[in-house]
């Protein structure tokens, strides 16, 4: 039987882990904009094995999609494995800095109410601006924000979004999808 | 024991049984060849006359010996030159090691001469690319490209060694390992712990569904993909199609992974795919392909792409599952191993009423009767007169597919095509790629008037190496394929396609040192090729043809595939 595919868009997370190469992070962006998908945000970092780094790549995609992306990426040499994580299956952190202007005292006060109910921060201050550190999920972020464009955002800095698998499973335990393929590893 | 670097890099050739590379020598890549002078006896190195032709050479040496193909080319303008056969051979899955050399570390990312980027301009066209700028590791690179382009679905992986890496008085340590020993070491090995480096064995259920599907088909058909040769696995095929007893389509890159004169085939598929293929494609209950990755020139229209039937893929390459088509059973592995293991499994089958529907829709390719030489009379002439083994490298365009059409080919490597990339002017450096490595069997390259004038420069290495190709001129003054469809769907307005310029292709060869021929009827055309065969030296023969000849049957880009746009 065919499969029954989503054809319906929503953004995925995949977390791919590679060799720390010079140049993997370009062989594995470039991957994606060849085969014409936009990436929505890349965060890189160190992981805790040695010469080993973990990408967090969002796209909106679907299924099918998805997972011809994981099987390019997959064939890459320097690409150790590859997971396709969604909202369901993973838990996803964003982080971000952003500048509101707060000349008042009145803004003020209810900038800083707002980051208290959002559980961020205020990590600067200057006569006319503050500036909030909000850590969370997208939603949670982009509802922060959204109130906040209320007052005149300045300025915004923030990270792709992180996500890492609920439960016990691990990247390292497994790089394929078991359900669909169980053969092993990448195929070169 | 310590060796100089480019003595490595020599040996690490030697590992792989390399006997002979192609390319063309330039400033960086000067110590390279210092060393190759040392190794003259071991590795013969063929002198194109072009970056572009050394590429291709490499490519067809490979895909007719069924080894890697290894090419040289020194950096900037050399290394890109390269960039169309790199590609070629990546869209046809054809393993070829490319050597390059950069400039030297301290020039490196200064705009020095004759530098470019070249590991990032082929990352996108190869299955590796690898900038090395420490000399130790040169053994372990070496090792693991040959091992990533020849491994799973083969294909080309680029080298670029930075000058200095190569300099005379750089010594590295190094133990000659032969390649079969390659996976002991440490570059191959560390490879191995994410890649799969041996084909994956075939899941044992997904062959009992693929058993249980045929054994409630009627009517199936197989088609045979280019997975078939690059696996040659052309012997397991057979006996799949004959147990089957299914009617067998062809692909252009599956040429030669079952017999074209076979009484189950049905020819090409696709755009210009015979009607027994196509009609069968559409009418079968299941398809099972094989090493094909359902190409826009194989299923025109992916979402009516065999609607009646169950398609199953088999492919070593999970990312090909789905891609193009949906597919309702995948098997993954090596053709070889997937059909050996199949084959085991199944009964004998009788399909007759399904093949008494099909079969006779087969129009065997005959050449009409004509007082001026046809397309396809020039074919049938090669086919009476070249031995049955003969090789055929082919360009791109209208004479490719009257060549695929018209030839029947029995072996894989014996038609050598870019099916994938459509690279005009991959003939004649494919074909000396091919006589380098098949000396004894005759190669015949077939080409069109533009394709020609693309590489005709590689005639010089023809004649320099005494390689007896022949090189058949299908000469109608235009870009016929191009032509064919502005005259079937751009109302006939010939932009720009009209070649009513020279040169004079006998006088060409003839200056290149070459014997050429003119043939405009059946009987010089004969003529001609019986004494090129004899000729044991490179030869062009031009042949006159009508400019509006075209290739039948077509249907067009996008189309249901029966919908055909001429008969």
């Amino acid at each position: 039987m065919k499969r029954e595919l989503d054809s319906k868009k929503k953004l995925y997370t995949l977390a791919i882990l590679v060799q720390d190469i010079p140049g993997v992070l370009s062989q594995v962006a470039r991957l994606f904009s060849r085969k014409g998908y936009n990436i929505e945000s890349i965060v890189t970092g160190a992981t805790d094995r040695p010469n080993t780094a973990r990408l967090a790549i969002s796209v909106l995609a679907d299924e099918l999609m998805i997972d011809q992306i994981a099987g390019q990426c997959r064939k890459l040499i320097p690409v150790l494995a590859v997971k396709i994580l969604d909202e369901d299956t993973s838990i996803q952190r964003e982080f971000s800095l952003i500048k509101v202007q707060a000349a008042d005292r009145n803004a003020r006060d209810e900038v800083i109410q707002m980051a208290n109910i959002f559980r961020a921060n205020i990590i600067d201050v200057s006569r006319e601006t503050l500036t909030v550190c909000i850590f969370g999920d997208r939603s949670k972020t982009q509802a922060l924000t959204d109130l906040l464009a209320g007052f005149g955002i300045l300025e915004i800095a923030k990270t792709g979004t992180l996500a890492i698998e609920r439960g016990r499973s691990t990247i390292y335990d497994d790089n394929k999808l078991k359900e669909e393929y169980n053969y092993g590893k990448n195929v070169l | 024991m310590k060796i100089r670097a480019t003595q490595a890099i020599m040996e690490c050739l030697l590992e792989q049984e390399v006997d002979t590379v192609f390319g063309y020598p330039g400033g960086t890549i000067l110590n390279l060849y210092d060393e190759l002078y040392n190794y003259k006896d071991k590795i013969r190195h063929v002198l194109t006359a072009h970056e572009q032709g050394a590429s291709h050479a490499a490519d067809g040496y490979a895909r007719s010996t069924g080894r890697v193909g290894v090419c040289f080319a020194t950096s900037g303008p050399g290394a890109t030159n390269l960039t169309t056969g790199i590609a070629t051979a990546y869209m046809d899955s054809s393993p070829v090691v490319f050597i390059t050399c950069n400039v030297a570390e301290p020039l490196l990312g200064k705009d020095s001469f004759q530098e470019v980027d070249i590991t990032g301009i082929a990352m996108p066209i190869t299955k590796a690319a690898y900038l090395v700028r420490d000399p130790q590791t040169i053994p372990d690179v070496m090792r693991q490209a040959f091992a990533v382009a020849a491994t799973g679905r083969p294909g080309p992986v680029l080298i670029d060694f930075l000058k200095n890496v190569t300099a005379p008085n750089v010594e590295i340590d190094y133990e000659f390992i032969p390649w079969i020993q390659n996976r002991a070491c440490s570059s191959v090995r560390a490879l191995a712990t994410s890649h799969d480096l041996k084909a994956p064995e075939p899941d044992a259920g997904d062959i009992d569904t693929l058993v249980d599907m045929i054994a409630q088909s009627e009517r199936p058909l197989l088609i045979c993909g280019g997975g078939v040769v690059r696996g040659r696995a052309d012997r397991e095929f057979r006996a799949l199609a004959e147990r089957l007893d299914a009617p067998v389509a062809i692909t252009v890159m599956g040429g030669g992974g079952f017999p074209g004169g076979h009484p189950l085939t049905t020819g090409m598929i696709g755009m210009h795919g015979s009607r027994a293929s196509n009609v069968a494609c559409d009418q079968c209950d299941l398809l099972i392909a094989v090493g094909c990755r359902f190409s826009d020139r194989v299923a025109l229209q992916p979402d009516t792409f065999a609607s009646q039937a169950k398609i199953v893929q088999i492919d070593i390459d999970r990312s090909e599952i789905d891609k193009n088509v949906l597919t309702d059973h995948h098997i993954i592995g090596s053709a070889k191993r997937v059909l050996a293991r199949l084959n085991q499994r199944l009964p004998q089958y009788s399909h007759q009423a399904w093949k008494e529907q099909i079969l006779p829709l087969r129009a065997p390719s005959v050449p009409r009767e004509s007082e001026k030489l046809t397309p396809k009379q020039v074919l049938e002439a090669i086919r009476r007169l070249a031995p049955q083994d003969t090789i055929v490298a082919t360009d791109v365009g209208q004479h490719q597919m009257w060549s695929i059409q018209h030839f029947h080919f029995d072996y894989p490597g014996q038609l050598l095509t870019s099916g994938g990339f459509g690279t005009m002017g991959f003939g004649l450096g494919a074909a000396i790629g091919a006589k380098a490595g098949n000396p004894d069997k005759v190669v015949v390259h077939t080409t069109g008037d533009g394709c020609f004038r693309m590489n005709c420069h590689e005639l010089a290495t023809v004649e320099h190496y005494g390689l007896p190709i022949i090189t058949v001129v299908f000469n109608n003054g235009t870009l016929g394929m191009v032509r064919q469809w502005q005259n079937l769907i751009y109302n006939k307005r010939f932009s720009e396609t009209t070649l009513d310029r020279g040169p004079d292709f006998v006088k060409l060869a003839e200056a290149y040192g070459l014997k050429g021929f003119r043939a405009a009827t059946m009987g010089e055309m004969e003529e001609a090729f019986r004494q090129a065969l004899e000729a044991g030296r490179g030869c062009v023969i031009d042949c006159v043809l009508d400019m509006d000849e075209m290739v039948r049957p077509m249907v067009a880009g996008g189309s249901h595939i029966t919908e055909f746009l001429l008969k």
